[in-house]
C-alpha cells in the first residue's frame, strides 16, 4: 500500500513499516465506517424535530426514533472515536518513540477485541433489541450480547493501552535520561486515565447488568448502575479530548509553521487530566435521588479544578499558534490569526474545532454548576453541548487530522484539498446552528432524547429553533458526507506520490529543550498515587454506602419490554 | 537534546501565563463561591436521598398519589412515573397561588424524569428511590411536568399539567 519513501524528512531516523501502516490505517478504516453509518441517523433525528419524521418510511428496518438514536449515540460516541483514538495513538507512540511497538501481537489482539466486541454490539442493536441509548440505564434491559459487545471493545482498548505501555518501558531502558517525547507521553497518559475511568463500568456489566440479562440475578440496582456508569461517563469525555489535545498541543503548531509554546505547562496540563478526570461523576448526578448533596457540592467543586488544565491548554495553544502566525507575517492584537494556514483543510479543521470547543469548555461549566444545572439537565441543553465536545472539538480535530493521516498511511494525495477546507467550514456553520439552536431550546425547558416533532406539550416559542436543528442537521450531514468521500477517495485514488512528495507527519519542537523540563513532569509513580488517593477520596465513601445498602429487587425488568 | 538530567530544575512559566493562571483561579473561586452561597444560604438545593421504596409495592401516600394539603397554602404532591401508560400519576394538579408544594416523585418501572417547567424543580426518577424537591408558586399560570429521560417508545407522550389558579 505505501511506498517506501514516507515518514522521512525530519523522521529520517524512523521509517514506520508498512505493517504497521496498515495496521494504523485497519483503526482508522473501521472508524471512519463506524461514523458513516452513525452519520446517516443525525440527520433523522434533527429532521424529526423539524416536523419531517422519516422513521415511519424506514420502519420495515428501523423500528424507532429511538433505535435511530441508540445507533448514532454508540457508533459515533464510542465506535467512531475510540477507533480512531486506538489508532492515533499507535501512530504517536511508535513515532514518539521511534521504535516498533514492543508487542505487536499484543496490539493486534486488542484491536481484534474491539472490532468482535462491536459486531457483537451492533447485532443486537439492529435487531432493535437493545434500544437502551448509550448510556443503557437499567431497568431498562438490552440482549445480552449488547453488554458483552461493550465489554469487548473497553477489554480490547485496555489491552491496546497495555502494547503502548510496554513500548514505553522499553525506550525507558533504551534512553534512561531522556524526557518522554510529548505525543508519545500524551498517548500513554491518556491511555492510563482511561484504564482508571473504565473500571466503572466494566464492574457495571460484570456485577450486575450481563448476570442480569442472562437471568442470573433477579435485578439490578438503578442508582448504584448510574454512579458505576457516571465513574466511566465523565472521563470519557476526556479519553475523547485528550487525543485533540495531543495533536493541538504537539502537531499543529508544527503545521502552522510554528513550536509548542511551553512543553512543560503541556505535560503539566496532561498529568492534571489524569489526576482530575475521573473524580467528578457526580455532576452528571446532580438530579439523583440517591446521591447526598454534599457529595454532590464535593464533585462540583473538583469539577472546577478541571477547567485550570483546560486553561491552560486554552493558553499554551493560542500562544503557540499566534507565535507561528507572526512568523508568517502576521500583525495586530487578533489580526494574526488571518496569517495562520487556513487554506489547509487540517489546520482550518482543528482551528475551527478549537473555537467551537470554547463555546463548550463555558457550556461545561455551567453544566458543573451544581444548582445552576437544575435549569438545563436532560433538557436538548446537553446534547447541544456535547456536540461542542465530542462531535467538534473531537471529531472536527480527527477529521483534520485525517486529511494528513489517511494520505500518510496510503501514500496517496489528499483528494481535492480545497474541498476539505470547505467540508470543515461546513461543519462549523452547521454546528453552530445546530448546537446553538439545541442550548436555546434547553433553555425553554426542551426535554432531551425526546423526538419533539411529536410531542404534545411542544410551545409556539419552540418552533422556530426546532427548524433551526434540522437546518443545522442538514448542514452536518452534508459535511459529514463530503469527509467520508475525500477519505474514500484518497484511499481508493489512482494517482500515487512521487518519491519527493512524501507526507511528513507533524510532529512540533517544543521553544525550550524537552530536556529542561522538570523531572516530576516525566515521573509516573508520584502522578499514579496521587490518583488514585483522590478516587479514593472522592468515590471511596458514597462507593462503600451504596454498595452495601444494594437493592436489586428494586431494578428489575418491565414484564413488557417498553420499546 | 542531551542537557544534563537535572531533578531541580524549576518549572518556567511565561509571565502572561501566570497572570492567565490567577484569572482562571479567580474566576473558578468566583464561580464556586456563587453556588455555594445560593446553594446553602438562598436555598436553591439540588435533591438528597429520601427515602427508599419497593417499586413493585408502593405503599402508604404511594397508594393515592396526588395532592394532599399539610395545613392552610402547604402541601405535598406525590408522583409515580408508570412506562406502561406512559403517563404520570396523577396527570392534572391544581393549587392555589402562592402554595408551597414540595414533590415527591417515584416510579414503577423504569427511570423518568420529572422537569416541572419554568421552576427550578427537575429530578431523575428511578424505581426503588423516593426524590424530593420543594417550590412555592408565587405566579397563577400553567405548569407542565415533563418525563425527561427515555423510558420506551411512549416517552415522548409523557407529561402533566400543574395548574396554578388565583385565589
Amino acid at each position: 500500500m505505501a511506498t517506501r519513501e514516507e515518514g522521512r524528512g525530519m523522521l529520517a531516523t524512523y521509517d514506520v513499516t508498512k505493517t504497521d501502516k496498515r495496521f494504523i490505517g485497519a483503526h482508522i478504516l473501521v472508524a471512519v465506517i463506524a461514523l458513516s453509518i452513525g452519520s446517516l441517523f443525525g440527520p433523522l433525528q434533527a429532521f424529526q424535530f423539524s416536523g419531517v419524521d422519516l422513521y415511519p418510511y424506514l420502519q420495515p428496518v428501523f423500528k424507532s426514533y429511538y433505535q435511530g438514536l441508540t445507533i448514532h449515540g454508540v457508533l459515533n460516541a464510542l465506535v467512531w472515536t475510540t477507533f480512531f483514538i486506538t489508532g492515533f495513538f499507535t501512530l504517536t507512540t511508535i513515532l514518539g518513540f521511534k521504535r516498533g511497538l514492543r508487542y505487536p501481537k499484543l496490539n493486534r489482539v486488542g484491536f481484534w477485541t474491539m472490532v468482535a466486541g462491536l459486531v457483537m454490539a451492533a447485532i443486537p442493536i439492529l435487531l432493535d433489541e437493545a434500544t437502551v441509548l448509550y448510556t443503557f440505564y437499567p431497568p431498562l434491559q438490552a440482549n445480552w450480547a449488547f453488554y458483552t459487545g461493550l465489554t469487548l471493545v473497553v477489554v480490547g482498548s485496555w489491552i491496546e493501552g497495555y502494547g503502548f505501555f510496554f513500548t514505553y518501558r522499553a525506550w525507558r531502558k533504551e534512553n534512561p535520561d531522556t524526557r518522554t517525547p510529548f505525543i508519545a507521553f500524551g498517548g500513554l497518559v491518556t491511555m492510563a486515565m482511561w484504564q482508571f475511568a473504565t473500571l466503572g463500568i466494566a464492574v457495571e456489566i460484570l456485577t450486575m447488568l450481563l448476570p442480569w440479562s442472562l437471568g442470573l440475578i433477579e435485578g439490578t440496582d438503578p442508582q448504584l448502575a448510574r454512579t458505576y456508569f457516571w465513574f466511566t461517563g465523565h472521563p470519557l469525555v476526556y479519553f475523547w479530548l485528550l487525543p485533540a489535545y495531543v495533536s493541538w498541543y504537539g502537531m499543529l503548531p508544527k503545521q502552522a509553521g510554528g513550536k509548542l509554546f511551553s512543553d512543560s505547562l503541556a505535560r503539566l496540563a496532561m498529568w492534571l487530566f489524569l489526576l482530575l478526570s475521573v473524580p467528578l461523576g457526580f455532576h452528571h448526578q446532580f438530579v439523583d435521588p440517591g446521591i447526598p448533596a454534599g457529595w454532590k457540592y464535593i464533585h462540583a467543586v473538583l469539577t472546577y479544578s478541571v477547567f485550570l488544565p483546560s486553561m491552560l491548554t486554552a493558553f499554551t495553544v493560542i500562544a503557540s499558534l499566534e507565535r507561528a502566525a507572526r512568523k508568517r507575517g502576521g500583525r495586530g492584537l487578533f489580526g494574526w490569526v488571518r496569517a495562520l494556514p487556513w487554506s489547509n483543510g487540517s489546520v482550518a479543521a482543528q482551528l475551527l474545532a478549537g473555537i467551537l470547543f470554547m463555546f463548550g469548555g463555558i457550556g461545561g461549566l455551567t453544566n458543573a454548576s451544581y444548582n445552576v444545572n437544575l435549569v438545563i439537565h436532560n433538557t436538548t441543553w446537553v446534547p447541544g453541548h456535547f456536540h461542542l465536545t465530542v462531535a467538534s472539538a473531537a471529531t472536527l480535530s480527527f477529521m483534520g487530522i485525517s486529511y494528513w493521516l489517511v494520505p500518510w498511511i496510503t501514500g496517496k494525495p489528499l483528494w481535492k484539498p480545497r474541498l476539505a477546507v470547505i467540508q470543515t467550514w461546513t461543519w462549523f456553520i452547521g454546528m453552530l446552528i445546530f448546537s446553538n439552536a439545541m442550548h436555546v431550546l434547553g433553555l425553554l425547558g426542551a426535554p432531551r432524547r425526546t423526538p419533539l416533532g411529536v410531542a404534545p406539550y411542544v410551545s409556539e416559542e419552540w418552533s422556530g429553533h426546532l427548524l433551526r436543528v434540522g437546518l443545522g442537521g442538514a448542514i452536518l450531514f452534508v459535511s459529514a458526507v463530503m469527509f467520508v468521500w475525500i477519505v474514500a477517495r484518497t484511499t481508493w485514488g489512482k494517482e500515487r506520490l512521487g518519491a519527493n512528495e512524501e507526507i511528513e507527519v507533524p510532529i512540533a519542537e517544543s521553544e525550550q529543550d524537552p530536556q529542561l523540563t522538570p523531572l516530576w513532569l516525566d515521573r509516573w509513580v508520584p502522578w499514579i498515587v496521587g490518583t488514585v488517593l483522590l478516587i479514593l477520596v472522592a468515590y471511596g465513601p458514597q462507593l462503600i454506602d451504596q454498595i452495601a445498602n444494594i437493592d436489586l429487587g428494586s431494578g428489575q425488568a418491565p414484564s413488557i419490554r417498553p420499546w | 537534546m542531551s542537557a544534563p538530567n537535572d531533578a531541580k530544575r524549576t518549572l518556567h512559566i511565561d509571565p502572561y501565563e501566570k497572570n492567565w493562571m490567577r484569572i482562571s483561579i479567580i474566576l473558578v473561586i468566583v464561580f464556586a463561591a456563587a453556588v455555594t452561597v445560593a446553594g446553602f444560604a438562598l436555598g436553591f438545593q439540588v435533591p438528597s436521598p429520601e427515602e427508599r421504596v419497593d417499586p413493585n409495592n408502593l405503599t402508604g401516600p404511594w397508594e393515592n398519589p396526588g395532592l394532599r394539603e399539610l395545613s392552610p397554602g402547604v402541601y405535598e404532591l406525590y408522583v409515580i412515573g408508570n412506562a406502561t401508560t406512559w403517563q404520570f400519576e396523577p396527570r392534572d394538579v391544581e393549587i392555589p397561588v402562592d402554595s408551597t408544594v414540595t414533590i415527591y416523585v417515584t416510579s414503577r418501572d423504569i427511570q423518568h424524569g420529572f422537569k416541572l417547567q419554568d421552576t427550578n424543580i427537575n429530578m431523575q426518577i428511578l424505581p426503588g428511590q423516593v426524590s424530593k424537591l420543594t417550590h412555592v408558586f408565587e405566579e397563577a399560570g400553567e405548569y407542565p411536568y415533563i418525563c425527561t429521560e427515555y423510558c420506551g417508545v411512549g416517552h415522548a407522550a409523557m407529561f402533566g399539567n400543574l395548574t396554578v389558579v388565583e385565589k
